[in-house]
């Protein structure tokens, strides 16, 4: 089993993945003035989990703007200044509240390039936070991925890692291009090592995070964590599998995927979204068409099922895929014999102990 | 003309002319199919779109809407590049992209014409906010019909330019109707002009159809704009045509044809045509030489978008990422 690439120095302070992006944020605005931000509550003590903590202090006030609750609206004055040379970055506190401003979002982010016959460009950042956990519900813990990466036109991310994230955010900031960040809150708490000053990681695709060649899975955000986990079980039993984190979701790099099922015969997909229409089956039907002779198993897709969020630590039970759902899932494409998934199933489960279902298992403290 | 502070009468009634010219020679070879896109003309409003242009700079920006033909040439923008999109052809504006409803060319100030009811609006105030960071004097024009102003988008905008001091000038031009649906069907009897009002927003309310009236109510509100307060304009006008299409629509019950008769007796071209030759600033047979070189300017700019190629299939997958 190898660990992740690190690029960062192991010696670098260990920093999770909200205080990464805020420094990657302050790094890009450093380096650019055209970099503004937006966002509701942008300077107060809470500052957006951190995400945003003391940015204003370092570049000025002037540049952060605090938005009225007027999501459309001041999205669309967003895009304005973007196609006028800024480049905003809105945040928003949930990715629901992005969807009061589909419209700006769809219409006019993901075509003015296009409509404009490439005259225009908008480089703009849209980050939101999946609000996953303590009761947060139907409107204020969807992963809603799915409907940006539908459109052509708009880039979409998912960072997992805090390195990846302070990259990522940076290259998010400099591209030309609309940028939905998707950030899940219990993300936010991943730990790793981070490079001090400005770090740049390419918007390029997936990264192989564990290597294996009993199954491939291709993950999205936080449920890379649960694969990983899943994944250190099953090499423990002895059947290394590859988890290649998406990063990702559009532009849409299908290479390294096809590429590793190509050599594991198996894929497996967990995302954090709806399972029906969503990245899994995207991914599971380019792959399928791209090496179907290859295969030795039909794809896996795990996500959520065909109901909203419920609210009540009663009612997600099961809701969520977790490391010992997608053990269970591998073994058996793998597989193996039950008694043997069963004992690793209660491993990942007694590990967790009496945790409660809606906060972050420590584990996912890293460094990874 | 001789005289200098004439200079912008002759050059309004001109752009007027030359916008009217343009649409009634589309709604005569619409039926052709060859213009294979929606059309929204605006034969009857032209005084709006030329006496806010004419107050304008040519760096200073402009979002329209899907009525966008007279505020894209009142703007500077290229006739032939408006009928060859119009056309589909690959050197319209956009290369065929956007049809007659997306009508942009920013060397001119043209930014975008987006067909969204209020969608351009916090455009044009993010453009503002831009400027206004950028220090360039730059004012933008954010033209809008009534029914905008149902739109919420409308009031987070104008609510932030407020807050935030923009060089923004919303000009809603009121033609009563959205679509099929009276102003009064829509909105509650009050002037539109207390909407800005309640943000604060300084306003004048003027005739629409009066090239005058509108230039001058468009000079105060761009230079009050440019010093950083957001001002609104309420121009009165009328439509002619239908909604979308070629056709007059008087026929099929939504508005009465005394209606559109009073309006009609409102031209804003034959009233600027008249006032200027009752003031023996334009002789008749001025006039006419204008009709017909203008005329001319207008066949030529349709026979380059008909003999322009249409775009190649694969022209398509560019420009989606920059
Ligand atoms: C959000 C949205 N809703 C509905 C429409 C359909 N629609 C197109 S034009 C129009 C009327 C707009 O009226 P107004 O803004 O007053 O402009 P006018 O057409 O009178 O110039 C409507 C309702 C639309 N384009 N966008």
């Amino acid at each position: 089993m190898s660990m992740p690439e690190a690029t960062s120095a192991p010696d670098a302070p260990v920093i999770n993945m909200g205080t990464a992006i805020r420094d990657g944020l302050l790094e890009a605005a450093r380096r650019d003035p055209s970099v503004i931000f937006f966002g509701e509550g942008v300077e107060d003590p809470a500052a957006l989990f951190g995400t945003l903590k003391d940015i204003g202090k370092h570049i000025g006030h002037d540049r952060m703007i605090e938005m009225p609750i007027a999501e459309n609206g001041l999205i669309g004055i967003a895009i304005g200044a973007a196609m006028a040379g800024k480049r905003p970055v809105v945040s928003l506190q949930r990715v629901e509240f992005a969807l009061l401003a589909l419209e700006q979002i769809l219409n006019n982010a993901a075509k003015a390039h296009y409509v404009s016959n490439g005259r225009h460009n908008v480089p703009l950042v849209l980050r939101m936070i999946v609000g996953r956990g303590w009761g947060q519900g139907p409107e204020h813990s969807q992963s809603m991925e799915a409907i940006f990466a539908h459109v052509p036109g708009l880039k979409v991310i998912m960072p997992a890692f805090a390195e990846d994230a302070k990259g990522m955010i940076a290259a998010a900031v400099e591209d030309d291009n609309p940028v939905v960040v998707i950030e899940h809150r219990w993300s936010h708490y991943t730990t790793s090592p981070v490079a001090e000053g400005y770090l740049h990681r390419p918007l390029d695709g997936p990264r192989t995070v564990r290597k294996g060649d009993g199954l491939t899975i291709v993950a999205t955000s936080y449920m890379t964590l649960e694969a990983v986990r899943a994944a250190d079980k099953l090499a423990e039993a002895g059947y290394p599998v590859e988890v290649l984190d998406l990063r990702v979701i559009r532009p849409l790099n299908l290479d390294p995927i096809v590429e590793s099922v190509a050599r594991t015969r198996r894929l497996m997909t967990v995302d954090t979204g709806f399972r029906m229409f969503g990245i899994g089956a995207e991914i599971a039907s380019e792959v399928t068409s791209r090496c179907f002779d290859l295969l030795d198993a039909a794809p896996v897709r795990l996500g959520l099922p065909d109901h909203p969020t419920p609210s009540s630590r009663g009612l997600v039970k099961g809701f969520y895929p977790d490391a010992a759902r997608i053990a269970r899932t591998a073994a058996e494409m793998m597989g193996l014999d039950d008694t043997r998934i069963s004992a690793m199933e209660e491993e990942i489960l007694a590990d967790r102990k009496d945790l409660p279902l809606d906060v972050p298992d420590p584990f996912f403290k890293g460094p990874f | 003309m001789a005289d200098a502070g004439n200079d912008y009468r002759l050059r309004c009634l001109k752009q007027m002319l030359r916008i009217r010219l343009v649409e009634e020679t589309i709604a005569e070879r619409y039926a052709e199919q060859e213009m294979r896109c929606p059309v929204h003309l605006s034969i009857g409003q032209e005084a709006s779109a030329v006496g806010v242009c004419d107050a304008l700079l040519s760096d200073d920006r402009l979002f329209s809407s899907h009525r966008s033909h007279a505020h894209y040439l009142a703007k500077g923008g290229n006739l032939k590049a408006m009928m060859a999109e119009i056309y589909g052809k690959r050197d319209g504006c956009i290369g065929g992209r956007g049809g007659s409803m997306h009508l942009m060319d920013p060397d001119v100030g043209m930014m975008a014409s987006i067909p969204i009811v209020a969608s351009s609006i916090p455009l044009a105030t993010g453009t503002a906010l831009s400027d206004k960071f950028d220090k360039n004097g730059k004012v933008t024009i954010s033209f809008l019909g009534d029914a905008c102003l149902e739109e919420g988008v409308f009031h987070e905008s104008a609510n932030f330019a407020k807050l935030r001091g923009l060089p923004i000038v919303y000009v809603c031009e009121n033609n009563l109707y959205s679509v099929y649906t009276k102003l009064a069907d829509r909105q509650p009897d009050r002037p539109l002009t207390d909407i800005p009002a309640a943000h604060g927003i300084a306003h004048r309310h003027v005739d629409g159809n009066d090239l005058e009236a509108v230039r001058e109510a468009a000079l105060w509100a761009v230079e009050t704009a440019r010093s950083g307060n957001p001002t609104f304009l309420q121009l009165d006008t009328y439509r002619w045509r239908e909604h979308c299409g070629p056709n007059y629509d008087n026929h099929i019950g939504y508005r009465t044809e005394e209606e559109f008769q009073t309006w009609r007796l409102q031209d804003p071209l034959e009233r600027y045509r008249k006032a200027l030759e009752e003031s023996g600033t334009l002789g008749p047979a001025s006039f006419a030489d204008l009709e017909k070189n203008t005329q001319a300017e207008v066949n030529d700019a349709f026979a380059f978008a008909i003999t322009s190629p249409l775009p190649e299939p694969t022209e398509a997958l560019a420009h989606v990422y920059a």
